[in-house]
């Protein structure tokens, strides 16, 4: 390869970068983020995400070169890490110098004065200059990182994400650990400030994760071929131990977390309610249902009306009578809806139902049936489930005192939610490996083999269909007496895809992929308040890279895993041959 | 095959229920609409300002619609992000008319001041189609059903949060065009201007499309595309690049009717694409997915159907400020259509037309 060809590689890779910088400026990110920090005093996030781009701009442009010449140039990888890193610094200045002469401000919001200033450093002149100066220096830096030997480069790299991690749950951490006690909360001080790490914390858990991470490269290996020539019992014992230990931190984060995080931790268990549920009609059959809101919502009026004391509360039962008959009318409902649609294919499926959803929101909303579900009011006074012997007969019409124990906080309604998800994993698993479950996959991998061999499509699909609209009611049902109250206008298309986009981030049909889902979507962004303005651009980013890239999700099951990379098996296979 | 009897029962059932659901809605339809007549309390030109209102609005559906139908006749898929291309063409122009606004061209020039900022998202709304295609469809053309769409359905958030980052949360108000406010009368009927000029500019863009596509090479390369892909490719065209052109075309519609439909509500807003182009899509299956009439008779149908429906059928039936429920009249219809007749109203064409 020619030297011009790198030279003018790395500069595309550097105005790539540059574009992606401007862009995440503009939207408001660096600012926003600025507000945090990654370590105090040293860096905000809202800096790191430009040092960031143009890290990894020459890193790849120092990659690109290697593979241009088929082997590391000392030399030549640093000239294009560094020109990489120079274009994005220059693409920046020049938003700067137009943005400081121009009134920006007119179409892009976020171009405003503050924003510059801290694109600049806060100086009053030179600050483009010194912008494009670091660029060049941070390329310069990533791609001498690419020709760092892998044993430094992995450990280094783990780190650093590591650090970023600790970054935006430091305010978590602090929290759980001051609550602690005394030594803990001591510890804490020292190792988180107010909006980030200290410098202390930082270099602590940045070598730390070095000091691990160059451990396991070098004895990972070892251990992990102990742990398989176990005997059974052994790693038995060890799969049990790792389960219990999950299950204590699971169960005991929201009793020392304070209201705030117990807050987002339901939430998140909800969402894993519901993920459970969806996935057993997207990720099983297949079906990718946007309606969820719907049998969401119908699982939540149903308790809500029967519950309520408030003007639209029919019978004010109690909760344990409300939730199966709210899940009973959900499944109903999803029959009826599931009825007419179910024999269309996949992609009108989608809209089909994003159309139900729509409906029965507006209907919900609507003057029309205002009498029954209390319209725009919404339906208000809803009684917290109460545990105690003979609570489920109880019944009564007046705002009553629980005679056992009152599932009044967020903490209570959580383990409620847990036990649910359970019980939906458990019924999702055993479904799984069924016959119907079986069928369902038939029909997910080709409808018209699956016909072929004597599935009855609608009936298969309708069960699906069924079940996955009576654990969204499940959901809907729990979702309810946490608020206390149900409006219409938060039945929105959002919930769907929040839960489609959980479900399809941490892998389709994987049970572990949804709670794992649930927390990077739901929990990230309930959690960093920076994050959360732009929690929908970050879907919309997340699902099409997850398509682009690893469309089995995080933790996939099995079967997608095998079906998604079957291209790629046989490729390599050919390639070996 | 024998079937026992239980599946049978199960069979009868469902079929009993469909046909129940059927005649549930056609009977709300002339129930609902005797009552309404009966009554009388409409006008008969109250009820032309309904359907000129619905044609106008209507016409705006399909021009989005058009870039449904066309993508989707070509790589089966249903392009999730065409509202949010739809919106994007409604905020360039937003921007290029306020500042056309300010400097008083709008009004010394109204024609001009009308089609530049029509252009404008035309170009806009087609460059930023030919991106996302680029990076969210083309990866995934030969993958499962159900991974470009997902895609897509990011790229539409994609999209949406980004102008809402740029942007903001707020709403714009369109600049007013001092030539367009005010009445006309054809054959003693008053129409508002601004709904004459949304239809016949959606009627000429949509005259433009199908002579593109009916009459030129490219739009010969494009039917053939949709047609097989692979043979297309063996003729000698460039499938990816009719591909591309297929998405800046129908973006192009879209933004358009992005322009049309700010200025009828004068309204510009980073969610202002989902129910559009929900809606444009129900009139894709309406008119027969993948087929271009279809789409411009789908739209037309539905508009009118979403003008005069609440009052005609919901009103008669007693139903309290049935205008709330407008926007669950289009998603019924959608799904009856699916229901009723699967290939649309056009539908039958399309297994020798793929246009």
């Amino acid at each position: 390869m020619k030297k011009e060809n790198f030279i003018w590689a790395a500069a595309k890779i550097g105005l790539l970068g540059g574009v992606i910088s401007i862009f995440l400026t503009l939207i408001g990110m660096v600012e926003v983020f600025d507000k945090r920090d990654v370590v105090e005093k040293i860096i905000t996030l809202g800096m790191f995400l430009p040092v960031a781009v143009s890290f990894t701009a020459g890193f790849l442009a120092s990659k690109r070169t290697s593979d241009l010449f088929g082997e590391n140039k000392i030399l030549f990888n640093l000239l294009s890490g560094l020109i990489a890193g120079l274009f994005t610094g220059l693409l920046l200045m020049f938003l700067v110098m137009f943005g400081t002469s121009v009134n920006l401000r007119a179409v892009f919001l976020n171009a405003s004065p503050t924003l510059f200033k801290l694109l600049t450093f806060g100086k009053e002149s030179g600050g483009e200059t010194l912008l494009v100066l670091y660029g060049a220096v941070i390329g310069l830096i990533g791609g001498g990182f690419h020709l760092l030997p892998t044993m430094i480069r992995r450990p280094l790299t783990r780190a650093i994400f590591f650090l970023i991690f600790m970054a935006l749950f430091s305010g978590l951490f602090r929290v759980v650990m001051i609550n602690q006690g005394e030594s803990a909360s001591k510890l804490a001080k020292y190792l988180f400030g107010q909006t980030g790490m200290t410098l202390n914390g930082a270099l602590i858990f940045f070598f730390g994760v070095v000091l691990v991470s160059v451990l396991w490269d070098s004895q990972g290996q070892k251990v992990q071929t102990r742990v398989a020539t176990m005997p059974k019992s052994g790693q038995l014992t060890l799969r049990v131990l790792v389960i219990l230990l999950i299950a204590y931190i699971a169960l005991g984060l929201p009793l020392v977390s304070g209201p705030f995080i117990a807050q987002v931790i339901v939430i998140i268990s909800l969402y894993i309610l519901m993920g459970l549920g969806l996935n057993i009609t997207l990720g099983f059959a297949g079906l990718l249902d946007l309606g969820f809101v719907a049998f969401y919502a119908i699982g939540a009026y149903t308790v809500g009306l029967l519950t309520s004391y408030g003007p639209f509360g029919l019978q004010h039962v109690s909760f344990w009578i409300a939730v199966p008959i709210a899940v009973l009318v959900a499944m109903m409902f999803g029959a009826i809806l599931g009825l007419p649609v179910l024999g269309v294919r996949g992609d009108y499926l989608a809209i089909a139902t994003l159309g139900f959803g729509e409906i029965v929101r507006l209907l919900a909303g609507s003057d029309f049936l205002a009498k029954f579900f209390g319209g725009p009011q919404g339906v208000i006074g809803i009684q917290k489930p109460c545990l105690g012997i003979l609570e489920a007969f109880v019944k009564t019409d007046v705002p009553r005192v629980c005679g056992g124990i009152e599932l009044a906080k967020p903490q209570d309604i959580y383990y409620l939610a847990v036990v649910s998800a359970i019980l939906i994993a458990f019924i999702a698993w055993r479904l799984r490996e069924s016959r119907l479950g079986r069928a369902w996959m038939a029909i997910r991998e080709d409808e018209d083999v699956a016909e072929a061999l004597g599935i009855n499509l609608v009936q298969t699909k309708l069960l699906a269909y069924m079940l996955g609209a009576a654990f969204a009611g499940l959901g809907g049902a729990i979702f309810t007496v946490l608020v206390g109250s149900i409006f219409a206008s938060s039945m929105q298309l959002i919930v769907s895809i929040n839960v489609v986009a959980l479900i399809i981030v941490g892998g389709m049909g994987s049970i572990p992929g949804v709670i794992v889902g649930a927390i990077t979507l739901i929990g990230l962004p309930e959690l960093l308040r920076e994050v959360s303005e732009f929690r929908f651009l970050l879907y919309g980013t997340t699902l099409i890279i997850m398509m682009l890239a690893k469309p089995e999700g995080l933790w996939p099951s099995q079967s997608a895993k095998r079906e998604l990379h079957h291209a790629d098996a046989d490729n390599v296979a050919a390639e070996t041959a | 095959m024998r079937t026992s009897f239980g599946e049978r029962l199960v069979d009868l059932a469902v079929s009993g229920f469909l046909w129940g659901f059927r005649i549930l809605i056609v009977s709300v339809i002339v129930l609902g609409t005797f009552f309404t007549l009966q009554a009388g309390k409409y006008t008969g030109e109250q009820w032309i300002d309904f359907i000129v209102f619905g044609i106008s609005q209507g016409s705006i559906y399909a021009l989005i619609a058009l870039g449904y139908t066309m993508v989707y006749g070509i790589l089966r898929m249903i392009n999730f992000a065409h509202g949010e291309i739809f919106m994007s063409g409604a905020f360039a122009a937003y921007f290029l008319a306020t500042w056309l606004n300010t400097m008083g061209f709008i009004d010394s020039n109204p024609v001009l001041g009308l089609l530049l900022p029509i252009l404008f998202a035309m170009i806009m709304s087609a460059l930023i189609a030919m991106l996302v295609e680029r990076i969210a469809y083309r990866p995934l053309r030969e993958a499962p059903r159900l991974v470009p769409l997902i895609s897509a359905i990011g790229a539409s958030f994609f999209l949406q949060y980004t102008f809402r980052g740029f942007f903001g949360p707020g709403v714009y108000a369109y600049p007013p065009i001092a030539a367009l406010d005010g009445e006309w009368t054809i054959l003693g009927i008053h129409v508002l201007k601004v709904q004459v000029v949304v239809a016949v500019a959606a009627g000429i863009m949509m005259a433009i499309l199908y002579a593109i596509v009916m009459f030129t090479k490219v739009g010969k390369a494009m039917r053939a595309v949709s047609e097989n892909k692979d043979t297309a490719a063996l003729m000698g065209i460039d499938v990816n690049r009719i591909i591309v052109m297929t998405f800046a075309v129908g973006a192009a519609m879209a933004g358009a009717a992005g322009v049309l439909y700010a200025l009828i509500y004068r309204q510009v807003n980073f969610f202002m694409g989902f129910v559009p182009g929900v809606k444009a899509f129900t009139s894709a299956v309406l008119g027969g997915i993948g087929n271009i009439p279809g789409a411009m008779v789908g739209g037309i149908v539905l508009g009118i159907f979403e003008s005069v429906g609440p009052s005609l059928f919901l009103e008669g039936l007693g139903i309290p400020r049935p205008y709330q429920l407008k926007d669950a009249i289009a998603y019924t219809m959608l799904v009856m259509i699916l229901l009723f007749r699967p290939s649309g109203i056009l539908g039958e064409r399309l297994t020798t037309k793929k246009a």
